[in-house]
């Protein structure tokens, strides 16, 4: 490869990067894009039970609009995800101070908080679950200590439900955001730290006024990584709620589901499918826009 | 910022401060292991117990019967084999999936970041936005297209669609990586005269390590721990853990065996609680070492 | 057809006949949903019955939400090409696949089985797409039952209720003496199991045709539906307080331990019963929810998709064959709670209950007060069958009122037409 080369050879050499990405970005083109523009093209088709390719314009939309069940879907979205995405931000930020006073068995300590991450939503809802039924669960147990008032049983009470799942997606999730601020606090240039501590500033001064504003960038990928599980919040909604009680607690993935695959409603489906990536790109693009922009020449 | 001498009054607020630090840090501590805790304990105990005993009792003696029942013995529709041979699916599924993923996302990290053609910038983004699609929008089309491959319901179907959907995270995670990698290497070895590939393999890849790691094991955690896709796109014998899990909880005689779906969802969750507690450390170093400067 | 074409269609009849093994061994892959208790048993007696015919068994079961997740199995599985060939589905759900063009036609094993002689129309009906058998029926469930348990009723002097009145009165009476009334489960189409016992019972036979099955709007909106929606809110302060997710067969369990007095629930609930050893009219009893002889019925069945390959189509006819045949009928129907769809098994191994169920669907048939079941996807299905349940359960688990409620189920049945 080193030698000056035939010239074909040189162009595929030159070519080479391209040539690398190609298959993987032809893949996300057709799965990803050829996808969404097929439930796109569905979505303004009379779809009932299989795929049906008759254009019916936006009917869909307009029919996805009027059910009860769909605005009850996003606005729990929308709380949902606003106090998931806080929440887990400002508890793993928390973390991520406290873990950074030199604690001893720190390792310990975060293995204890990370590991939630590792497992399924599946699991993090059926153990919750078990946990917030009234009769079998911790509310028995508090109120056999004494506190006769206490209750837990959040699944159970439909304005509760939605901040059950936002408890459960954070104690999954808080880890992961603190792990992620921790690595972050450990790459503060430590010199300035230094220099701070000796003109006399305090702990607290030190961290709101030097090393949070630093990490910006961190927060803006947790804050990514947040939306997307928000946004694909699933599984969670299944195993903790069964998006009950009644469609109290009913998320837009969980209403997509129902209504392609059990309600024979594939165009309303897919409509909804669509309304949910244009909430994402609404936050995606404007973000992706200003961080790619900055980094052109990097 | 506690190596530094203090006067006693303040040593006593810091004596207090640190009370408080580790309050917080064990208050904290407790919330994150409840559930464990809870699903351990309920997975050790007998139903008589269960039922009569508080949640957060210990059990009366270490009993392990129903992880044997749900590993070898319980039945998921009319077959009784237990967990086992859904286990294996999972790890054949799971580990080329996770190795093809990785490899073609640091490829594609590599070639974005250190070869700016034109474009780079709007190809990134358009694989990035590819990690916010909910999957429930691709299952149908998906179905149709593993049928024309002539792979659904097969394990290469699955390794398929979550090597796809993989590559928009670890181009990601790479592409943040690389962006740190100073250019100057590369500039220096295309001028030594060393192609794409071997700046690759003699310099990137000995850097990658740390970003190896987070990508791995995020990509391990996510596939192992998919249950949508193994769902909608296998039935019987083909299935992956978590959907035969599912069915192993829902496949109850009269009454519920607590205990046995406990097991059940602990096997389940074993190899990437494994991984987490092992590898953890790692993850938050690699976490460290660049991949969050994005 | 043409000449032509049927010819074609013989031509290649003949080259898959000859191409194939003179006699290919049966194969079929069984996608279905029961894996709870006396169902999963159930299906095992028809799995080793088939195994023992020389039948290779593929099982696909898919647990969960009464066929939630077995729905997306299914339909990714037709996009893809490679349908199961069998597949537990029913009501409308048959005719829609049916139209889609996705079901074999069993003409053949029905005459040669004589299905028409043994099937009530009814069934018949769910069964049949344009005149020819799409799909076997397995059992004929009814919806409308009260399982109670006379001891904790003894303590409050009460029986059976046989009007609405007295069901009220009497979880009056057992709230007043601090036992639960009724043992519900708060599921979507539990909440809608209920709705539809009461809107039979309530608005009678006539109005439950017009609102549920004809979806007549002006019953729909009417003051009898109103109603029903009070009574619904009755029923409501009849459960305990961890109602909402709560599994059927949990709730069950709790009129059996006698922490409940009753629970309206289709007879598979007496698999549950059966499966603890208690005996009907002894340890509990079953009567029909109040109402003036209506009988709401909910039928399984497989219905068998096209499929290729000799061995696969052989299957499919066994597993026809067997479904409806007297022997697995009756086992099937012992271990599920059900009564058997074919008319012509012994009853001697049936219990009261199942007895009692058989002569009231025939009586209900002659009487023209069958109804099939909402909430179990025989009146209804999909869009519809999804509305329904919307409201009702949205109505239960929340503090909405009659009227509102009304006006909520008019407004969305109209959007799922």
């Amino acid at each position: 490869m080193s030698r000056p080369p035939i010239p074909f050879t040189d162009r595929i050499a030159r070519a080479l990067p391209q040539i690398v990405v190609a298959p993987s970005f032809a893949a996300i083109l057709f799965f990803v894009y050829g996808f969404i523009a097929w439930t796109g093209y569905i979505s303004m088709s009379k779809s009932k039970m299989l795929p049906n390719y008759d254009f019916v314009g936006i009917r869909q939309y307009w029919r996805l609009f009027q059910m009860d069940r769909w605005s009850v879907a996003l606005e729990n979205l929308f709380i949902f995800g606003f106090l998931f995405i806080a929440v887990a931000i400002v508890i793993g930020c928390l973390l991520a101070v406290l873990l950074d006073q030199r604690i001893r068995a720190e390792g310990f300590i975060r293995t204890i908080y990370l590991y939630p991450m590792a497992i399924s939503f599946i699991i993090t809802g059926t153990a919750w679950k078990w946990i917030m039924n009234p009769s079998l669960g911790l509310e028995t147990v508090v109120r056999g200590w004494g506190w006769e008032s206490f209750r837990f049983g959040w699944t159970n009470d439909e304005t509760l439900a939605v901040y059950a799942l936002v408890m459960a997606a954070v104690w999954q999730s808080a880890g992961f955001v603190m792990a992620l601020f921790l690595s972050a606090l450990r790459s503060v240039d430590q010199d300035i730290i230094k220099a701070a501590s000796l003109d006399g500033a305090s702990p607290w001064k030190i961290y709101t006024r030097i090393i949070l504003p630093s990490m910006r960038p961190v927060f803006m990928s947790a804050v990514v990584i947040l939306a997307h599980l928000a946004i694909k919040s699933f599984d969670l909604v299944v195993a903790l709620t069964g998006g009950g009680p009644g469609y109290a607690s009913t998320l837009p993935a969980n209403f997509m589901y129902e209504m392609t695959f059990r309600r024979n409603e594939i165009g309303v489906g897919a409509a909804s499918a669509m309304v949910m990536l244009a909430t994402v790109a609404a936050i995606m693009v404007p973000y992706l826009y200003s961080e790619l922009r900055g980094k052109k020449h990097v | 910022m506690s190596d530094h001498t203090y006067s006693p009054a303040q040593g006593q607020s810091v004596l207090w401060m640190r009370l408080l630090l580790w309050a917080l840090l064990i208050l904290f501590a407790i919330w994150f292991l409840l559930p464990a805790y809870v699903v351990v304990g309920t997975s050790l105990k007998d139903l008589e117990e269960i039922r009569g005993g508080s949640l957060l009792a210990l059990p009366h003696e270490l009993n392990f019967s129903a992880w044997k029942h749900a590993w070898n013995e319980a039945c998921i529709g009319v077959r009784c084999t237990g967990l086992e041979p859904y286990f294996w699916n999972s790890v054949f599924m799971a580990l080329p999936a996770v190795f093809i993923s990785t490899l073609l996302g640091a490829l594609t990290g590599y070639a974005l970041t250190k070869f700016q053609f034109r474009g780079a910038n709007m190809i990134f983004a358009l694989i990035l936005f590819g990690c916010f699609v909910p999957f429930q929008v691709v299952i149908l089309p998906m179905a149709q297209t593993l049928g024309r491959l002539g792979i659904t319901n097969t394990v290469y179907g699955l390794i398929l669609v979550h090597s796809v959907y993989g590559l928009a995270f670890t181009t990601l995670f790479f592409r943040n990586y690389y962006v740190t990698i100073p250019d100057e290497l590369v500039r220096a070895a295309t001028i030594d005269g060393a192609g794409f590939f071997t700046i690759f393999r003699r310099i990137i890849l000995p850097l990658s390590p740390p970003i190896i790691v987070v990508s791995v094991i995020w990509q391990f955690t996510q596939i192992w721990n998919d249950f949508l896709f193994g769902a909608s796109f296998t039935t019987g014998g083909a299935q992956p853990i978590t959907v035969a899990m599912n069915n192993l909880v829902n496949t109850t005689t009269g009454v519920k065996q607590y205990n046995v779906d406990m097991a059940a969802a602990l096997i389940t969750a074993a190899p990437t609680l494994f991984v987490y507690i092992v590898a953890g450390r790692y993850f938050v170093r690699g976490l460290t070492a660049g991949s969050v400067k994005g | 057809m043409t000449y032509f074409s049927k010819a074609l269609v013989s031509a290649v009849a003949l080259t898959v006949a000859m191409a194939a093994p003179a006699k290919a061994d049966p194969k079929a892959e069984v996608l279905h949903y029961w894996t709870s208790g006396g169902e999963a048993k159930a299906v095992k007696a028809l799995q080793e019955a088939f195994a023992a015919r020389g039948g290779e068994w593929i099982d696909a079961p898919v647990a969960g939400g009464g066929g939630d997740a077995q729905a997306a199995v299914l339909r990714a599985r037709v996009l893809a090409g490679d349908p199961p060939a069998a597949v537990q589905i029913k009501g409308p759900n048959i005719q829609e696949w049916a139209e889609a063009g996705a079901l074999a036609d069993l003409s053949d094993v029905a005459e040669a089985q004589n299905w028409d002689a043994v099937l009530p129309q009814t069934i018949q009906d769910i069964v049949k797409y344009e005149g020819n058998y799409v799909a076997v029926p397995v059992n004929v469930h009814r919806v409308d039952w009260i399982w109670a348990n006379p001891e904790v009723l003894a303590k409050v002097g009460a029986d059976v209720p046989t009007t609405w009145d007295e069901f009220n009165a009497t979880a009056d009476k057992l709230l007043a003496a601090g036992i639960i009334p009724l043992a519900h489960g708060g599921q979507p189409w539990q909440d809608a199991t209920v709705f539809e016992t009461v809107v039979l019972g309530i608005g009678g036979v006539d109005f439950y045709r017009k609102a549920l099955v004809d979806l007549d709007m002006d019953a729909l909106g009417s003051d009898t539906m109103v109603a029903v929606f009070d009574q619904m809110r009755k029923m409501r302060g009849y459960v305990d307080p961890d109602f909402p997710g709560r599994d059927w067969n949990l709730a069950t369990a709790m009129v059996m331990r006698g922490e409940a007095a009753m629970q309206i629930m289709g007879d598979w609930a007496k698999g549950e019963f059966a499966a603890a050893g208690l005996e009907p009219g002894k340890d509990y009893v079953c009567a029909p929810t109040p109402s003036e002889g209506g009988y709401l019925l909910n039928s399984d069945s497989f219905a068998m998709f096209n499929v290729s390959g000799a061995d696969q189509v052989e299957g499919q006819n066994l597993l026809s064959e067997l479904i409806l045949g007297t022997e697995f009928q009756e086992t099937f129907n012992l271990f599920k709670g059900s009564i058997p769809a074919r008319t012509d098994v012994p009853r001697g191994e049936f219990d009261a209950c199942a007895i009692k169920s058989m002569d009231d669907m025939v009586a209900a048939a002659d009487g023209g007060t069958l109804l099939g079941s909402m909430a179990h996807e025989i009146a209804q299905a999909g869009a519809v069958r999804g509305a329904f349940i919307d409201v009702a359960t949205a109505h239960f688990n929340s503090d909405m009122s009659s009227e509102e409620a009304v006006e909520k189920l008019v407004s969305s049945i109209k959007l799922a037409m």
